[in-house]
Protein backbone atom coordinates (compact mmCIF):
# COMPACT_ATOMS: atom_id res chain seq x y z
CA UNK A 1 0.00 0.00 0.00
CA UNK A 2 2.76 2.42 1.00
CA UNK A 3 4.39 1.74 -2.34
CA UNK A 4 1.46 3.24 -4.28
CA UNK A 5 1.14 6.20 -1.92
CA UNK A 6 4.83 7.01 -2.47
CA UNK A 7 4.30 6.85 -6.24
CA UNK A 8 1.34 9.24 -5.98
CA UNK A 9 3.40 11.60 -3.79
CA UNK A 10 6.26 11.51 -6.31
CA UNK A 11 3.72 12.57 -8.93
CA UNK A 12 2.45 15.43 -6.77
CA UNK A 13 5.97 16.66 -6.06
CA UNK A 14 6.88 16.50 -9.75
CA UNK A 15 3.85 18.66 -10.51
CA UNK A 16 5.01 21.13 -7.84
CA UNK A 17 8.47 21.19 -9.42
CA UNK A 18 6.96 21.90 -12.85
CA UNK A 19 4.97 24.82 -11.38
CA UNK A 20 8.22 26.18 -9.92
CA UNK A 21 9.92 25.89 -13.29
CA UNK A 22 7.09 27.90 -14.89
CA UNK A 23 7.58 30.68 -12.33
CA UNK A 24 11.34 30.48 -12.88
CA UNK A 25 10.86 31.07 -16.61
CA UNK A 26 8.11 33.72 -16.57
CA UNK A 27 9.06 35.47 -13.29
CA UNK A 28 8.98 39.14 -14.22
CA UNK A 29 11.78 40.25 -11.89
CA UNK A 30 14.99 38.90 -10.43
CA UNK A 31 13.67 38.26 -6.87
CA UNK A 32 10.85 36.16 -8.34
CA UNK A 33 13.39 33.91 -9.97
CA UNK A 34 15.44 33.66 -6.78
CA UNK A 35 12.28 32.72 -4.89
CA UNK A 36 11.43 30.12 -7.52
CA UNK A 37 14.92 28.61 -7.19
CA UNK A 38 14.57 28.62 -3.40
CA UNK A 39 11.29 26.71 -3.61
CA UNK A 40 12.78 24.45 -6.24
CA UNK A 41 15.56 23.25 -3.97
CA UNK A 42 13.16 22.64 -1.08
CA UNK A 43 11.01 20.57 -3.42
CA UNK A 44 14.13 18.72 -4.58
CA UNK A 45 14.79 17.78 -0.94
CA UNK A 46 11.23 16.44 -0.69
CA UNK A 47 11.71 14.46 -3.92
CA UNK A 48 14.96 12.94 -2.66
CA UNK A 49 13.41 11.93 0.66
CA UNK A 50 10.51 10.33 -1.20
CA UNK A 51 12.91 8.51 -3.49
CA UNK A 52 14.80 7.23 -0.45
CA UNK A 53 11.52 5.91 0.95
CA UNK A 54 10.72 4.33 -2.41
CA UNK A 55 14.03 2.46 -2.54
CA UNK A 56 13.84 1.81 1.22
CA UNK A 57 17.36 3.19 1.62
CA UNK A 58 18.78 5.48 4.28
CA UNK A 59 21.62 6.68 2.07
CA UNK A 60 19.81 9.60 0.49
CA UNK A 61 19.71 11.56 3.74
CA UNK A 62 23.18 13.01 3.17
CA UNK A 63 22.26 14.21 -0.30
CA UNK A 64 19.13 15.92 1.04
CA UNK A 65 21.05 17.62 3.85
CA UNK A 66 23.75 18.82 1.45
CA UNK A 67 21.15 20.28 -0.92
CA UNK A 68 19.54 22.07 2.03
CA UNK A 69 22.85 23.64 3.09
CA UNK A 70 24.01 24.56 -0.43
CA UNK A 71 20.61 25.90 -1.44
CA UNK A 72 20.48 28.19 1.56
CA UNK A 73 23.97 29.51 0.87
CA UNK A 74 23.04 30.10 -2.77
CA UNK A 75 19.85 31.97 -1.92
CA UNK A 76 21.64 34.18 0.59
CA UNK A 77 24.47 34.92 -1.84
CA UNK A 78 22.15 35.92 -4.71
CA UNK A 79 19.92 38.00 -2.42
CA UNK A 80 22.98 39.81 -1.06
CA UNK A 81 24.09 40.46 -4.60
CA UNK A 82 20.72 41.95 -5.53
CA UNK A 83 20.67 43.99 -2.35
CA UNK A 84 24.17 45.47 -2.41
CA UNK A 85 25.66 44.62 -5.79
CA UNK A 86 28.34 42.73 -3.92
CA UNK A 87 28.42 39.47 -1.96
CA UNK A 88 31.22 40.05 0.52
CA UNK A 89 31.84 43.62 1.53
CA UNK B 1 40.05 28.56 39.12
CA UNK B 2 38.53 29.88 35.90
CA UNK B 3 35.20 31.60 35.97
CA UNK B 4 32.50 29.32 34.51
CA UNK B 5 31.73 31.93 31.85
CA UNK B 6 35.30 31.81 30.52
CA UNK B 7 35.47 28.05 30.62
CA UNK B 8 32.12 27.40 28.93
CA UNK B 9 31.05 30.66 27.26
CA UNK B 10 27.75 29.49 25.77
CA UNK B 11 26.33 26.49 27.63
CA UNK B 12 23.10 26.40 25.60
CA UNK B 13 24.95 26.63 22.29
CA UNK B 14 27.16 23.75 23.47
CA UNK B 15 24.12 21.64 24.32
CA UNK B 16 22.58 22.41 20.92
CA UNK B 17 25.83 21.49 19.12
CA UNK B 18 26.02 18.21 21.06
CA UNK B 19 22.44 17.31 20.08
CA UNK B 20 23.11 18.16 16.42
CA UNK B 21 26.31 16.07 16.51
CA UNK B 22 24.43 13.08 17.93
CA UNK B 23 21.76 13.49 15.25
CA UNK B 24 24.35 13.58 12.46
CA UNK B 25 26.22 10.52 13.76
CA UNK B 26 22.96 8.67 14.49
CA UNK B 27 24.73 6.54 17.07
CA UNK B 28 24.93 6.54 20.85
CA UNK B 29 28.37 4.96 21.40
CA UNK B 30 30.83 6.28 23.99
CA UNK B 31 33.30 7.36 21.28
CA UNK B 32 30.88 9.59 19.41
CA UNK B 33 29.60 11.02 22.68
CA UNK B 34 33.10 12.02 23.84
CA UNK B 35 34.02 13.45 20.41
CA UNK B 36 30.74 15.37 20.40
CA UNK B 37 31.35 16.74 23.89
CA UNK B 38 34.86 17.93 22.91
CA UNK B 39 33.51 19.57 19.74
CA UNK B 40 30.63 21.18 21.60
CA UNK B 41 33.10 22.60 24.10
CA UNK B 42 35.73 23.80 21.59
CA UNK B 43 33.54 25.44 18.94
CA UNK B 44 31.86 28.00 21.26
CA UNK B 45 35.26 28.70 22.83
CA UNK B 46 36.82 29.43 19.44
CA UNK B 47 33.89 31.41 18.04
CA UNK B 48 33.47 33.45 21.22
CA UNK B 49 34.68 36.73 19.60
CA UNK B 50 31.85 36.55 17.06
CA UNK B 51 29.19 36.70 19.78
CA UNK B 52 29.64 40.15 21.29
CA UNK B 53 26.58 40.17 23.56
CA UNK B 54 25.28 36.66 24.07
CA UNK B 55 21.68 36.30 25.18
CA UNK B 56 21.08 35.08 28.68
CA UNK B 57 18.44 32.45 29.11
CA UNK B 58 16.43 33.17 32.22
CA UNK B 59 13.56 30.74 32.09
CA UNK B 60 14.16 27.59 30.05
CA UNK B 61 10.70 26.26 30.94
CA UNK B 62 8.99 29.29 29.42
CA UNK B 63 11.12 28.80 26.30
CA UNK B 64 9.98 25.20 26.10
CA UNK B 65 6.32 26.22 26.38
CA UNK B 66 6.92 28.95 23.79
CA UNK B 67 8.40 26.38 21.38
CA UNK B 68 5.35 24.15 21.78
CA UNK B 69 2.94 27.06 21.10
CA UNK B 70 4.95 28.06 18.04
CA UNK B 71 4.96 24.52 16.63
CA UNK B 72 1.19 24.26 17.06
CA UNK B 73 0.72 27.72 15.55
CA UNK B 74 2.86 26.76 12.54
CA UNK B 75 0.47 23.90 11.76
CA UNK B 76 -2.73 25.94 12.18
CA UNK B 77 -1.27 28.96 10.35
CA UNK B 78 -0.28 26.75 7.45
CA UNK B 79 -3.78 25.41 7.06
CA UNK B 80 -5.04 29.00 7.02
CA UNK B 81 -2.45 30.10 4.47
CA UNK B 82 -3.28 27.07 2.32
CA UNK B 83 -6.95 28.13 2.33
CA UNK B 84 -6.01 31.70 1.43
CA UNK B 85 -3.80 30.51 -1.44
CA UNK B 86 -6.42 28.19 -2.88
CA UNK B 87 -9.20 30.76 -2.55
CA UNK B 88 -9.63 33.66 -4.97
CA UNK B 89 -6.71 36.08 -4.73
CA UNK B 90 -8.85 39.16 -5.46
CA UNK B 91 -10.31 39.25 -1.95
CA UNK B 92 -6.94 39.13 -0.18
CA UNK B 93 -5.95 42.22 1.76
CA UNK B 94 -2.13 42.35 1.77
CA UNK B 95 -0.57 45.03 3.94
CA UNK B 96 2.74 46.29 5.26
CA UNK B 97 2.57 46.71 9.03
CA UNK B 98 5.15 48.48 11.15
CA UNK B 99 5.59 46.58 14.37
CA UNK B 100 7.09 48.48 17.33
CA UNK B 101 9.67 46.26 19.02
CA UNK B 102 10.13 46.10 22.76
CA UNK B 103 12.93 43.53 22.71
CA UNK B 104 16.45 44.92 22.69
CA UNK B 105 18.68 41.85 22.43
CA UNK B 106 19.70 41.06 18.85
CA UNK B 107 19.27 37.33 19.25
CA UNK B 108 15.82 37.72 20.78
CA UNK B 109 14.79 40.01 17.91
CA UNK B 110 15.94 37.49 15.32
CA UNK B 111 14.03 34.72 17.11
CA UNK B 112 10.91 36.91 17.06
CA UNK B 113 11.39 37.75 13.37
CA UNK B 114 11.75 34.06 12.48
CA UNK B 115 8.66 33.19 14.48
CA UNK B 116 6.68 35.92 12.75
CA UNK B 117 7.84 34.62 9.37
CA UNK B 118 6.88 31.04 10.15
CA UNK B 119 3.50 31.73 11.74
CA UNK B 120 0.25 33.44 10.88
CA UNK B 121 0.22 34.69 7.29
CA UNK B 122 3.01 37.19 7.90
CA UNK B 123 6.61 37.56 6.75
CA UNK B 124 9.02 39.86 8.51
CA UNK B 125 10.67 41.89 5.77
CA UNK B 126 12.99 44.42 7.32
CA UNK B 127 14.22 45.99 10.52
CA UNK B 128 14.84 49.69 10.98
CA UNK B 129 18.40 50.88 11.54
CA UNK B 130 17.78 51.75 15.18
CA UNK B 131 16.31 48.29 15.81
CA UNK B 132 13.03 49.61 17.13
CA UNK B 133 10.63 48.75 14.32
CA UNK B 134 10.04 45.57 12.38
CA UNK B 135 8.41 45.77 8.95
CA UNK B 136 5.95 42.92 8.49
CA UNK B 137 4.11 41.96 5.32
CA UNK B 138 0.79 40.24 5.91
CA UNK B 139 -1.02 38.19 3.30
CA UNK B 140 -4.52 38.97 4.55
CA UNK B 141 -4.72 41.67 7.22
CA UNK B 142 -8.16 42.76 8.39
CA UNK B 143 -6.94 45.04 11.16
CA UNK B 144 -3.30 46.04 11.61
CA UNK B 145 -3.64 46.93 15.29
CA UNK B 146 -5.17 43.55 16.05
CA UNK B 147 -2.26 41.81 14.32
CA UNK B 148 0.24 43.83 16.34
CA UNK B 149 -1.53 43.06 19.62
CA UNK B 150 -1.75 39.40 18.74
CA UNK B 151 1.98 39.10 17.99
CA UNK B 152 2.81 41.13 21.08
CA UNK B 153 0.98 38.99 23.59
CA UNK B 154 1.51 35.65 21.88
CA UNK B 155 5.18 35.80 20.96
CA UNK B 156 6.96 38.89 22.20
CA UNK B 157 5.93 38.74 25.86
CA UNK B 158 7.15 35.15 26.41
CA UNK B 159 10.39 35.99 24.60
CA UNK B 160 10.86 39.06 26.79
CA UNK B 161 10.39 36.87 29.82
CA UNK B 162 12.91 34.33 28.53
CA UNK B 163 15.73 36.55 27.32
CA UNK B 164 15.55 39.74 29.30
CA UNK B 165 15.49 40.41 33.01
CA UNK B 166 12.09 41.53 34.23
CA UNK B 167 13.60 43.46 37.13
CA UNK B 168 12.99 46.85 35.57
CA UNK C 1 0.99 -7.69 11.88
CA UNK C 2 -1.78 -5.33 12.87
CA UNK C 3 0.79 -3.03 14.39
CA UNK C 4 2.86 -2.68 11.21
CA UNK C 5 -0.16 -1.85 9.04
CA UNK C 6 -1.12 0.88 11.50
CA UNK C 7 2.34 2.45 11.18
CA UNK C 8 2.16 2.10 7.41
CA UNK C 9 -1.09 4.08 7.36
CA UNK C 10 0.46 6.78 9.54
CA UNK C 11 3.52 7.09 7.28
CA UNK C 12 1.32 7.16 4.18
CA UNK C 13 -0.88 9.89 5.66
CA UNK C 14 2.12 12.01 6.70
CA UNK C 15 3.87 11.88 3.33
CA UNK C 16 0.59 12.56 1.51
CA UNK C 17 -0.10 15.60 3.70
CA UNK C 18 3.48 16.79 3.20
CA UNK C 19 3.32 16.50 -0.57
CA UNK C 20 -0.03 18.27 -0.74
CA UNK C 21 1.31 21.17 1.35
CA UNK C 22 4.40 21.46 -0.84
CA UNK C 23 2.14 21.49 -3.91
CA UNK C 24 -0.02 24.23 -2.35
CA UNK C 25 3.13 26.27 -1.72
CA UNK C 26 4.11 25.93 -5.36
CA UNK C 27 0.59 26.81 -6.52
CA UNK C 28 0.82 29.94 -4.39
CA UNK C 29 4.16 30.75 -5.99
CA UNK C 30 2.58 30.55 -9.42
CA UNK C 31 -0.81 32.08 -8.73
CA UNK C 32 -0.51 35.03 -6.35
CA UNK C 33 -0.29 38.43 -8.04
CA UNK C 34 2.78 40.16 -6.57
CA UNK C 35 6.19 39.22 -5.19
CA UNK C 36 5.53 39.97 -1.54
CA UNK C 37 2.45 37.75 -1.56
CA UNK C 38 4.30 35.00 -3.40
CA UNK C 39 6.84 35.01 -0.61
CA UNK C 40 4.25 33.51 1.74
CA UNK C 41 3.76 30.25 -0.10
CA UNK C 42 7.30 28.84 -0.06
CA UNK C 43 8.25 30.10 3.41
CA UNK C 44 5.31 28.47 5.13
CA UNK C 45 3.52 25.80 3.16
CA UNK C 46 6.59 24.24 1.57
CA UNK C 47 8.57 24.24 4.80
CA UNK C 48 5.76 22.50 6.69
CA UNK C 49 5.31 20.11 3.76
CA UNK C 50 8.93 19.00 3.88
CA UNK C 51 8.66 18.81 7.68
CA UNK C 52 5.72 16.40 7.52
CA UNK C 53 7.46 14.35 4.82
CA UNK C 54 10.64 14.06 6.89
CA UNK C 55 8.69 12.97 9.97
CA UNK C 56 6.93 10.31 7.91
CA UNK C 57 10.25 9.04 6.58
CA UNK C 58 11.70 9.12 10.11
CA UNK C 59 8.87 6.95 11.46
CA UNK C 60 9.28 4.55 8.56
CA UNK C 61 13.02 4.05 9.09
CA UNK C 62 12.73 3.93 12.89
CA UNK C 63 10.21 1.12 12.85
CA UNK C 64 12.04 -1.00 10.28
CA UNK C 65 13.83 -2.90 13.03
CA UNK C 66 17.39 -1.55 13.12
CA UNK C 67 16.95 0.96 15.87
CA UNK C 68 15.90 4.55 16.17
CA UNK C 69 16.95 6.78 13.27
CA UNK C 70 16.55 10.43 14.10
CA UNK C 71 19.05 12.12 11.82
CA UNK C 72 16.51 13.16 9.22
CA UNK C 73 15.13 15.52 11.82
CA UNK C 74 18.20 17.67 11.07
CA UNK C 75 16.79 18.60 7.66
CA UNK C 76 13.61 19.87 9.29
CA UNK C 77 15.47 21.82 11.97
CA UNK C 78 17.75 23.33 9.34
CA UNK C 79 14.86 24.33 7.07
CA UNK C 80 12.94 25.87 9.94
CA UNK C 81 15.95 27.98 10.86
CA UNK C 82 16.90 29.03 7.32
CA UNK C 83 13.51 29.61 5.67
CA UNK C 84 12.71 32.86 7.56
CA UNK C 85 16.25 34.13 6.99
CA UNK C 86 16.16 33.66 3.25
CA UNK C 87 12.62 35.07 3.08
CA UNK C 88 13.78 38.14 4.95
CA UNK C 89 16.76 38.65 2.62
CA UNK C 90 14.64 38.21 -0.49
CA UNK C 91 12.08 40.69 0.83
CA UNK C 92 14.86 43.21 1.47
CA UNK C 93 16.20 42.70 -2.03
CA UNK C 94 12.71 43.18 -3.48
CA UNK C 95 12.17 46.37 -1.50
CA UNK C 96 15.55 47.64 -2.60
CA UNK C 97 14.62 47.06 -6.24
CA UNK C 98 11.19 48.66 -5.58
CA UNK C 99 9.10 45.93 -7.16
CA UNK C 100 5.53 46.90 -7.85
CA UNK C 101 2.82 45.74 -5.48
CA UNK C 102 -0.86 45.06 -6.08
CA UNK C 103 -3.07 48.10 -5.66
CA UNK C 104 -4.95 46.99 -2.58
CA UNK C 105 -1.76 46.73 -0.50
CA UNK C 106 -2.06 48.90 2.58
CA UNK C 107 0.98 50.59 4.06
CA UNK C 108 4.28 51.38 2.41
CA UNK C 109 7.68 49.77 2.69
CA UNK C 110 10.03 52.41 4.01
CA UNK C 111 13.16 53.63 2.31
CA UNK C 112 16.30 53.80 4.37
Amino acid sequence: MLHYVILVCLGIMSLATILNMVRLVIGPDMPDRVLALDTLYINAIALIILFGLYLDSDLFFEAALLIAVMGFVGTVAVSRYLLRGDIIE
Amino acid sequence: MMRPRAFLPHPWLSLFLLIVWQLIMNDLGAGTLIMGAVTAWLIPLMTNPFWPNPPTLHKPLVLFRFTCTVLLDIVTANIEVAKLILGPSRVLRPAFVEYPLELTNDFAISVLASTVSLTPGTVSSDISDDRKTLLIHGLDVADAQELIDNIKQRYENPLKEVFECSTT
Amino acid sequence: MNDTTWIEWLVAALILIGSVFALIGSIGLLKLPDFFMRLHGPTKATTLGVGALVIGSLIHFSTKGDGLSMHELLITIFLFITAPTSANLMAQAAMHLQLKRVKQTKGEPWQQ
